[in-house]
């Protein structure tokens, strides 16, 4: 290097990439305890697909094959893809959601660190678009037999024993569809889906994510703003309409234990790249994506609504980081904080 | 965020001179590996004077100084042998007695490589000084006090050589409340002001009252970082006697937590007053004034000894098995430096200051001059070089260190893809290029070069923009002038035939109406028509889009010459380190 400084603290892209794919561990743990091995077959499969994808990307790219490809960030994008697909989902779908998120979503945008859109949830989204049934099919709490996961995942698809609706579906189709006279206690109470606090099962994976996510905020990986204001606008929004009607909309606790809410506040929402960079900006950032989900939660017709309201916001990120730059040195209070 | 950003204080560290000292924090900073150990072992000592010494006249901020001697003239030490050039501008003296072989061209210390004019000069081995005399600057005039410094060449030593009679200037109000001395120290490796404040508390405390009767400061607070106990406690008791002699408590030793850059001026009047002074602001406009240490001791040595500024502390190390402070005469190759501190033999390179804001000399012969606080010598296990570049994915660590909390990642963004202005809209020239940003980056961006290239192309721009100006003005102005001279020659010729023609009549009209001739009428017509004429064009000259503007789009237009006036304000060499 010729100019100052000529020294450098010991950080690199790849070793932020492989703390966060550490830090989702714990959550993966539950989900094999609850959910079996299903799922550490979707990630090997995403993580292959991904690999290969990055790598046939770069090449065509004319970009150093082994500094990009060892960067860890498609890994990232990989498992997240993986842990946000039904684990019993037939390998087309993760593989054709691997390939939309790298090739689309990151490389023709640039690659790594332009794209605007969070690849996970572009292949999340346009699959669940394309694929509503598939990618609503998971599996029954405590059936984690392997064999019939992996037919269902690579052979004849006979799904009616292992599978069920996931917490929001089953509440969401009760509330929408059933008598009028469903309330969320009730619907609650009597399904063998809903755990103490959110979907059975689930409120352990959710955990073991918040556990994760706790290591990334004390490793300095990610911020604080993130997390917080996603998580508290989550329970402020449910929080206040369970409130005012508590059979009509489920509580703050159930939201935030069920479907993606956990793993979004602490590994999706904290995209650096696609989202805003700001503190200010983080904060107002994460509450949109948080109010969005709940929304489409309550009133979409899709059962999570994590990565539409991701996904929009990530449109909003740019204006967002625009009109919230901190003050700089000297331009805060005239300069004079004296007592 | 982890850092407060504003009215914040880290708990309150007493200064031992002083009661509780209330602190202030700074947003950002980092903490790398100090290294400061190595050359601390050991006292000052005096640097061998070199069979030859170059010593360049252009020493400091602001203009060239002119030569004052010529080849083949003996001098003296501490004879002037550059003289200040300018409002901004500061002598350069003799390091030592001698023969002058040559005024000529030599390589200068700095990354460019580029050559300036220098004072060759051979010594004699008398070292005669020239006849010291004390200043009385209780009763001479500030003008006189402020000349007197000028002439002894004292400059300000924390790197950035600014002139120190510029700023020994109480402002408006004719006095201030608050002296700040920097002895943070905060770069790795260099341990120059450490070492002096260690040995030489006394004087440096001699100096910075001096400093303070002149600037008419009601209190001296001494900024050191706590990784310097020895330097604290020895500040400590010379305050104490200072304090005793003046019989009050005014001035205080201050241990700020260790952080870099906590020794940018701007930091260290932050952590030990809490005020912020704005970019392009004069400190002294908030009742602060900052000088380094080591300026402190020269001014005492200027003022109480007679001896102007023709040499100064300088740390070596780096890669080598014996590092040291020196007292060097300036004008010294700095290749003498590193032979007497044993480098190792992978050293490749010589960096000039440390290893987070230092220049890479262009080669090791290169003198040490006024702004050498260090000479860190560098191999590439030391230093090396940096993994490859990866694309910036917004992670925010810039901003998080970023000690003008400024947003770097936008700053590079723009900066590279060369939008200039909305860099600057991201506030590119707060940017003290500390650092910091680069330190922390993990795609290993070389962050503070983006900053350099956008602000040196932005200063290009507006120095064409400039020219261009002067070039249409003066070309409008010849048109103007050669319509004008038209216009005369035309009007002296209508009237030497008018008055040929009727000359009778005139004669006869003038009789009559003696107010005005018509020879005056016609002159007048011509005047006024080529007044009239003047006005059109300068009209037509104004660009047509500036007319008819809203009130916002007026405004905008105001907002952007304000800010290229301010652009062209940091135009100047601007102020990194406290002096």
């Amino acid at each position: 290097m010729n100019n100052s400084p000529y020294f450098l603290k010991p950080a690199s892209v790849q070793s932020v990439m492989l703390r966060v794919l550490a830090a989702l561990l714990p959550g993966i743990a539950a989900y094999i305890w609850f959910f079996g091995m299903a799922i550490l077959v979707q990630i090997a499969l995403a993580s292959v697909t991904a690999l290969a994808a990055e790598a046939v990307m770069l090449k065509l790219r004319d970009k150093p094959l082994m500094l990009f490809l060892s960067d860890g960030s498609a890994l990232v994008t990989a498992w997240l893809i993986a842990l946000t697909f039904p684990p019993i989902a037939p390998w087309w779908l993760t593989v054709v959601g691997v390939l939309t998120a790298i090739v689309i979503a990151k490389h023709l945008y640039g690659g790594l660190g332009q794209n605007p859109f969070n690849p996970a949830m572009v292949a999340f989204a346009l699959m669940i678009v394309a694929y509503p049934s598939l990618m609503s099919q998971w599996p029954a709490v405590g059936f984690t037999d392997f064999a019939p996961q992996w037919n269902a995942i690579f052979g004849a698809r006979q799904l009616d024993a292992i599978t069920m609706a996931t917490p929001l579906d089953a509440l969401r189709t009760a509330l929408h569809t059933a008598d009028a006279r469903a309330t969320v206690a009730g619907v609650l109470g009597s399904d063998a889906t809903f755990g103490n606090i959110g979907g059975k099962g689930w409120e352990w994976v959710a955990a073991g994510y918040l556990a994760g996510g706790l290591w990334l905020l004390q490793q300095r990986i990610i911020t604080w703003h993130m997390p917080a204001a996603f998580l508290a606008t989550l329970l402020l929004v449910s929080g206040g309409f369970s409130l005012f009607d508590a059979t009509r909309f489920a509580g703050p606790s159930f939201h935030i234990f069920t479907g993606g809410a956990m793993l979004a506040a602490f590994f999706i929402v904290t995209d650096p790249v696609s989202g805003a960079t700001t503190p200010r900006g983080k904060l107002i950032f994460a509450a949109g994506a948080a109010a969005l989900t709940w929304i489409i939660r309550t009133f979409g017709a899709y059962p999570d609504g994590i990565a539409f309201a991701i996904l929009l916001m990530n449109i909003a990120a740019p204006l967002i980081d625009m009109n919230t730059q901190p003050p700089v040195f000297g331009h805060k209070d005239k300069g004079r904080h004296l007592e | 965020m982890e850092v407060p950003r504003v009215q914040d204080h880290s708990s309150a560290k007493g200064g031992g001179v002083s009661a509780l000292q209330r602190l202030f924090k700074f947003h950002g900073g980092v903490k790398p590996a100090y290294n400061k150990e190595a050359s601390t072992g050991l006292p000052i000592a005096v640097a061998p004077t070199p069979t030859q010494l170059v010593i360049p006249l252009h020493q400091s901020i602001g203009g060239m100084p002119r030569p004052l001697v010529s080849a083949g003239e003996h001098v003296l030490k501490g004879q002037r042998i550059g003289g200040a050039d300018g409002n901004v501008s500061s002598a350069v003296h003799a390091s030592t007695s001698g023969k002058v072989l040559a005024v000529e061209m030599r390589l200068m210390p700095h990354t460019s490589g580029l050559s300036a004019m220098c004072v060759i000069l051979e010594p004699d081995g008398r070292d005669e000084w020239i006849p010291r005399q004390p200043f009385d600057y209780r009763n001479a005039t500030p003008t006189e006090t402020r000349d007197y410094l000028r002439d002894a060449g004292v400059v300000g030593l924390g790197g950035a050589v600014f002139p120190s009679y510029l700023k020994l200037n109480p402002g408006k109000q004719g006095k201030l409340d608050t002296l700040v001395l920097n002895g943070a120290e905060c770069e790795p490796f260099i341990t120059c002001d450490d070492l002096l404040m260690r040995e030489r508390a006394e004087a440096t405390l001699k100096g910075a009252v001096i400093m303070r009767e002149i600037l008419g400061a009601g209190q001296v607070l001494i900024g050191i970082e706590d990784n310097k106990p020895e330097a604290i406690a020895a500040m400590e008791i010379a305050a104490r006697a200072a304090n005793a002699a003046a019989g009050d408590s005014s001035i205080r030793v201050v241990s700020v937590p260790t952080r870099y850059p906590a020794g940018g001026a701007k930091q260290l009047i932050r952590v030990l007053t809490g005020i912020e002074v704005p970019h392009g602001k004069r400190s002294t406009d908030y009742g602060v004034q900052c000088f380094n240490v080591g300026t402190a001791y020269a001014i005492y040595e200027a003022i109480a000894l007679g001896q102007p500024l023709i040499s100064r502390i300088v740390t070596i190390a780096g890669n080598v098995r014996r590092a040291r402070n020196y007292e060097v005469p300036f004008g010294t190759p700095m290749r003498d430096l590193v032979t007497l501190c044993d480098p190792l033999p992978d050293s490749d390179r010589v960096i000039m200051g440390g290893p987070m804001m230092g220049l890479l000399m262009p080669a090791d012969s290169v003198p040490v001059v006024k702004a050498t606080n260090c000479v860190l010598i560098g191999s590439k296990a030391l230093f090396p070089a940096p993994p490859p570049e990866m694309p910036c994915i917004r992670c925010g660590e810039c901003a998080k260190v970023c000690p003008a909390d400024l947003l770097p990642f936008e700053m590079y963004w723009f900066s590279r893809a060369k939008i200039f202005g909305k860099a600057q809209e991201y506030n590119l020239f707060d940017c003290i290029e500390c650092g910091c940003c680069a330190y922390v980056c993990p795609s290993h961006i070389p962050l503070v070069d983006y900053y350099r290239f956008a602000k040196s192309e932005i200063w290009a721009r507006e120095l064409e923009k400039e020219s261009a100006d002067v070039a249409r003005e003066r070309y409008e102005f010849r048109l103007l002038r050669e319509e004008r001279e038209k216009q005369e020659k035309a009007a002296k010729l209508a009237a030497k035939t008018a008055a040929g023609r009727e000359k009778a009549a005139a004669a006869l009209a003038e009789a009559e109406k003696p107010a005005t001739t018509p020879e005056e009428d016609a002159k007048k017509a011509l005047i006024a028509a080529a007044l009239e004429r003047a006005r059109a064009q300068q009209a037509q000259a104004r660009p047509e889009n500036t007319d008819n503007l809203t009130p916002e789009q007026q405004a905008e237009v105001a907002a952007i010459e304000a800010r290229r006036a301010e652009i062209r304000e940091m135009a100047k060499p601007h102020v990194r380190q406290s002096d």
